[in-house]
């Protein structure tokens, strides 16, 4: 009897323990099984097993960061194609040469400085141009999963939010068109070389205005005539085009920003020698493509958050809160999606500055702009943090959130320290006391959460813990009802995976500090591999362990407190705010450069401007945009009044 | 006496860094207390507050925890004792803070001042034009005398650098103390580590002197070595450096 029962307790104990065996087991799969995935995606090869002497060893040929070395390769084809072309055919392509100008060839106007004019419309027409890029990719989407759900809300909600952007297209081209009569004014000389290097671009460019505004007055005035059956689909169809023909001005666009950065097709003397494709596909016309298409995601996702946001505050009713509360997380999800990537885009984007000219890389994140990253970090700091925030505040909506609300405090502490970390400049401020108590302007220990390497680690760190955020909020309104392996186990499978990809991360990390510099920029891919990874593998584990699930009630939707909207303001403000910063970082670091090297800016106002002087300007370019936004809110409401019936 | 467990955390946060990151840099360099600067601190602080308050406000229930007793002092006759200390204590710090920053002090302005300049895109030396961007060091193609360079670029070292450097190459030289800023440390990942070997050609080329004006006032001790050694003997020394404290140059990928 005794000894019954005390196997039977023994039994129960090891139950209670299979869990943690279990998730041990899966640790420790994922910790052997991640390293090597991720290296064989990668190319970081042995390093990782077994060759690190290897690695510092070949100083003089160390293997130029393999993986991250590969697109940079294939441009580089490309533009001697373009610099062949442009031999065969010099009687085509006559070199152009920058003109070298004077102070008198900049027409003055009274009144007006002309480069914070330019600098101002300039900024305002990218802030909207983005806008009216990004909402309708977002519209798009949720029409799609409308269609697909047959969920009507969906339908609705693409509806409203195209509503609220056709006024921001309108905004998008006035300003457009104020900024090329404001460059002609101001700058016509740079304007003239402009435009025999681009010619045939920028008429391209014109021409597809006429393309978007057709299916932007298409889409948006068809929406009701072409609600059901095959109709939806030609529907459907012309958001693509919509779109395509978004995503073709942003990148034509994008070609000459890129070029005055970064001159490409030039012959020895500086002079301009080859065909318009060898203009466009300058080294960093794509990263900034890509960088910039998934910001607008984000953004526009972050502003439509925030509309939904304005609605939810200013609502009357419950079941327009519930609306507009369902409204501001969808919005937000998306936004969330185009979020996480960001950083990696915005790496490769510095790594290929860097590798363009070492001159302006170590100018923007080592030298006289080094400060404004400062700023960037505590932007994008505000953007996790807020992110997080809302969908803590999310949890309140669900039933069953109290079975995980125990984490968010411990989530809390990982997310403030990742932060902390990748906050720490790389140069810091001192006073003479503290230089001398710390012996030297090298901090031993914040001095290493300065480099790069520091730099991964924690933002990997941040956006794992953001999607262990939404992960939870995911589930915290329902329970697995199935009685299979991942059903009962797979939430353990989960954390193991969890804690190996931070294991992975941070041993990653620490361990880059003792190799090259070359192979340190290598390493962050398989950092990153993980974090996708991990997104990746732990939603599939959700749709296992979720497959029979109850749900524990409705959700609440519309419960939300008032503080978690404010979150979805400031998100939205943060990402707006630091669009202006990188987009002044990205045109002041030319200096005195029209066109970076081969065409100087001699105009009166070609300075650098102090940091909080442009601080200043681009603290007022928001303003005024914000400004503008919560006009772009207001107007459906007013024709909603005009019409005398309200519309949803 | 819920709210008061925010307010704990903030304070032991506040502890752990002021303290634990002088402490653990004491153990990495010994015979220094490397305090957090202020101007780091003061943003760290800013965001464990925030943090830590948003991590008590997500529900209604930490909410109300949190302002609650702020609204009741606030809102109760029978408080108001506390109410009209609590305005005093907030003027008070104020006050504390405004005199803070207009009392006179006799510490020199904070420096705003970058480490690692941008290079000039070419640099004379010894009467030749260096292009920086492209420039190679010559004597890692001769792979066959690879330990012999090296071995003469220490010895160069010893002659010239170490007097500065240090015989680890940690900065900390005999003379060392009496410069500021200090001599560098090459054994720290944010020197020679993250630098390509044509920046560095440039900045021991060049010296204190061959800096540029962003991030001035310089008063950089080195000296400007063109006038010294030959080019020869600086890729040597470059090598040696680099050699010794285990770390390759950084190297760009080719554009074009
Ligand atoms: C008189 C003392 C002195 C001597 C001798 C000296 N240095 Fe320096 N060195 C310095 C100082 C001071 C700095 C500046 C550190 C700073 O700017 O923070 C410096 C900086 C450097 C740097 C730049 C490191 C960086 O991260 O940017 C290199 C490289 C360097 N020295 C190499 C050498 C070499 C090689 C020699 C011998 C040929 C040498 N130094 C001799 C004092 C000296
Ligand atoms: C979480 C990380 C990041 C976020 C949220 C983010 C967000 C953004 C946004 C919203 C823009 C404006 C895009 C536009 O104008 O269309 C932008 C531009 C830019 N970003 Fe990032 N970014 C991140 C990381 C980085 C990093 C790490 C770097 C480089 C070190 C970087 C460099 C730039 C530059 C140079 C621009 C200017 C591009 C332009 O406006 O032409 N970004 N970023």
């Amino acid at each position: 009897m005794r000894i019954e029962s005390m196997l039977f307790k023994q039994k129960k104990f090891f139950t209670r323990l299979r869990p943690a065996v279990c998730g041990t087991a899966v640790f420790l799969a994922f910790m052997l099984a991640l390293p090597a995935m991720t290296v064989k995606t990668t190319g970081v090869a042995g390093a990782l097993w077994g060759e690190m002497s290897v690695q510092a060893a070949s100083a003089a040929e160390a293997p130029a960061a393999a993986p991250a070395a590969a697109p940079a390769a294939a441009p580089a084809k490309k533009d001697e194609k373009a610099a062949a072309k442009a031999e065969k055919g010099p009687e085509e392509y006559k070199p152009i040469t920058p003109p070298k100008l004077e102070l008198k060839d900049y027409p003055k106007i009274k009144g007006f400085n002309s480069r914070i004019t330019v600098w101002f419309i300039a900024q305002l027409h990218l802030f909207f141009g983005a806008f009216v890029l990004g909402v309708p990719i977002f519209v798009w989407v949720i029409e799609a999963v409308g269609y697909k759900t047959k969920d009507e809300r969906y339908d609705n909600m693409a509806h409203e939010f195209m509503k609220v952007a056709m006024t921001g297209f309108s905004l998008a081209a006035s300003f457009g068109g104020l900024l090329s009569i404001a460059l002609v004014v101001f700058y016509p000389h740079f304007m003239q070389y402009m435009a025999s290097v681009f010619g045939k671009v920028m008429i391209y460019y014109a021409l597809f205005f006429f393309v978007e505004s057709f299916f932007v007055y298409t889409y948006y005035y068809g929406w009701d005539k072409m609600s059901s059956g095959k109709d939806k689909l030609i529907h459907l169809g012309l958001g693509i085009g919509l779109n395509g023909a978004g995503l073709m001005l942003m990148a034509l666009s994008n070609s000459w920003a890129a070029f005055m950065m970064a001159p490409s097709g030039l012959d020895e003397s500086g002079a301009f020698a080859g065909d318009v494709w060898a203009a466009m596909h300058s080294h960093l016309w794509n990263p900034l493509n890509i960088h910039r298409f998934i910001a607008n995601i984000a953004y526009g996702g972050s502003l439509t958050a925030s509309y939904a946001a304005f609605k939810f505050l200013t609502a009357n009713t419950p079941e327009e809160k519930a609306h507009y509360d369902w409204m501001g997380y969808t919005s937000f999800f998306v936004s969330m999606f185009g979020m996480l990537p960001l950083p990696f885009a915005g790496y490769w984007l510095m790594k290929e500055v860097y590798d363009y000219s070492q001159q302006m890389g170590i100018t923007l994140m080592g030298g006289a702009f080094a400060w404004l990253f400062i700023l960037q970090a505590v932007l994008i700091g505000a953007i996790f943090l807020s992110a997080n925030y809302y969908l803590w505040c999310s949890l309140g909506r669900s039933n069953g959130s109290a079975r995980y609300t125990f984490m968010i405090k411990p989530m809390a502490v990982i997310i403030v320290t990742a932060f902390l970390m990748w906050l720490t400049p790389h140069t810091l401020v001192m006073t003479s006391q503290e230089i001398t108590k710390i012996g030297g302007a090298h901090h031993p220990l914040l001095g290493k959460f300065g480099v790069m390497a520091a730099k991964n680690t924690a933002v990997n760190t941040l956006i794992i813990m953001t999607f262990c955020s939404f992960q939870i909020f995911k589930r915290s309104n329902i329970r697995a009802t199935g009685k299979g392996f991942w059903a009962q186990y797979g939430t353990t499978v989960q954390i193991g995976l969890y804690v190996a990809a931070l294991t992975n991360i941070f041993f990653l990390g620490i361990w880059s500090y003792y190799i090259p510099a070359s192979t340190r920029i290598g390493l962050s891919v398989p950092q990153v591999t993980t974090t996708l990874m991990v997104a990746v593998l732990s939603s599939v584990f959700d749709v296992f362990i979720f497959k029979s699930n109850e749900e524990l009630g409705p959700p609440k939707w519309g419960s939300m407190p008032v503080r978690s909207q404010y979150a979805l303001f400031t998100l939205t403000v943060a990402f707006t705010w630091l669009m202006g910063l990188m987009g002044y970082v990205r045109s002041a670091i030319r200096q005195h450069w029209h066109i970076y090297t081969v065409f100087r800016d001699n105009s009166a106002d070609a300075f650098t401007p102090t940091l909080p002087y442009a601080a200043a300007i681009v603290t007022g370019i928001v303003c005024i945009f914000i400004a503008l936004v919560l006009f772009m809110f207001w107007m459906p409401i007013l024709a909603s009044k005009g019409n005398g019936a309200e519309e949803h | 006496m819920q709210f008061l467990k925010p307010i704990l955390a903030i304070v032991v946060a506040y502890l752990l860094i002021k303290l634990g990151v002088p402490f653990l840099g004491s153990l990495m360099h010994p015979g220094t207390w490397p305090v957090v600067p202020s101007a780091v601190m003061k943003m760290y602080m800013a965001f464990i507050i925030l943090g830590t308050l948003l991590s008590y406000t997500y529900s209604e229930e930490g909410y109300n925890a949190l302002i609650g007793p702020i609204v009741d002092v606030y809102s109760n006759p029978a408080k108001a004792a506390i109410k009209f200390g609590l305005v005093f204590v907030i003027g008070a710090f104020g006050a504390f803070v405004a005199y803070q920053y207009v009392k006179p002090t006799f510490d020199p302005p904070v420096e705003l001042r970058s480490v690692h300049p941008a290079p000039p895109s070419s640099a004379e030396l010894w009467g030749k034009s260096f292009q920086i961007q492209s420039l190679k060091n010559p004597l890692r193609d001769d792979k066959a005398n690879f330990a012999k360079n090296v071995e003469e670029g220490g010895a160069i070292f010893f002659k010239n650098c170490f007097y500065c450097h240090g015989d680890k190459l940690d900065g900390k030289g005999h003379f060392a103390a009496g410069f500021n800023p200090l001599p560098a440390n090459f054994t720290d990942v944010g020197t020679i580590a993250q630098l390509t070997e044509s920046f560095v050609f440039w900045r021991v080329g060049t010296g204190g002197p061959g800096l540029p004006g962003e991030g001035t006032p310089w008063i950089s001790a080195m000296p400007v070595w063109h006038t010294l050694l030959s080019e020869e003997e600086l890729w040597k020394v470059i090598m040696f450096i680099y050699d010794y404290t285990g770390y390759a140059p950084r190297v760009t990928t080719e554009v074009k």
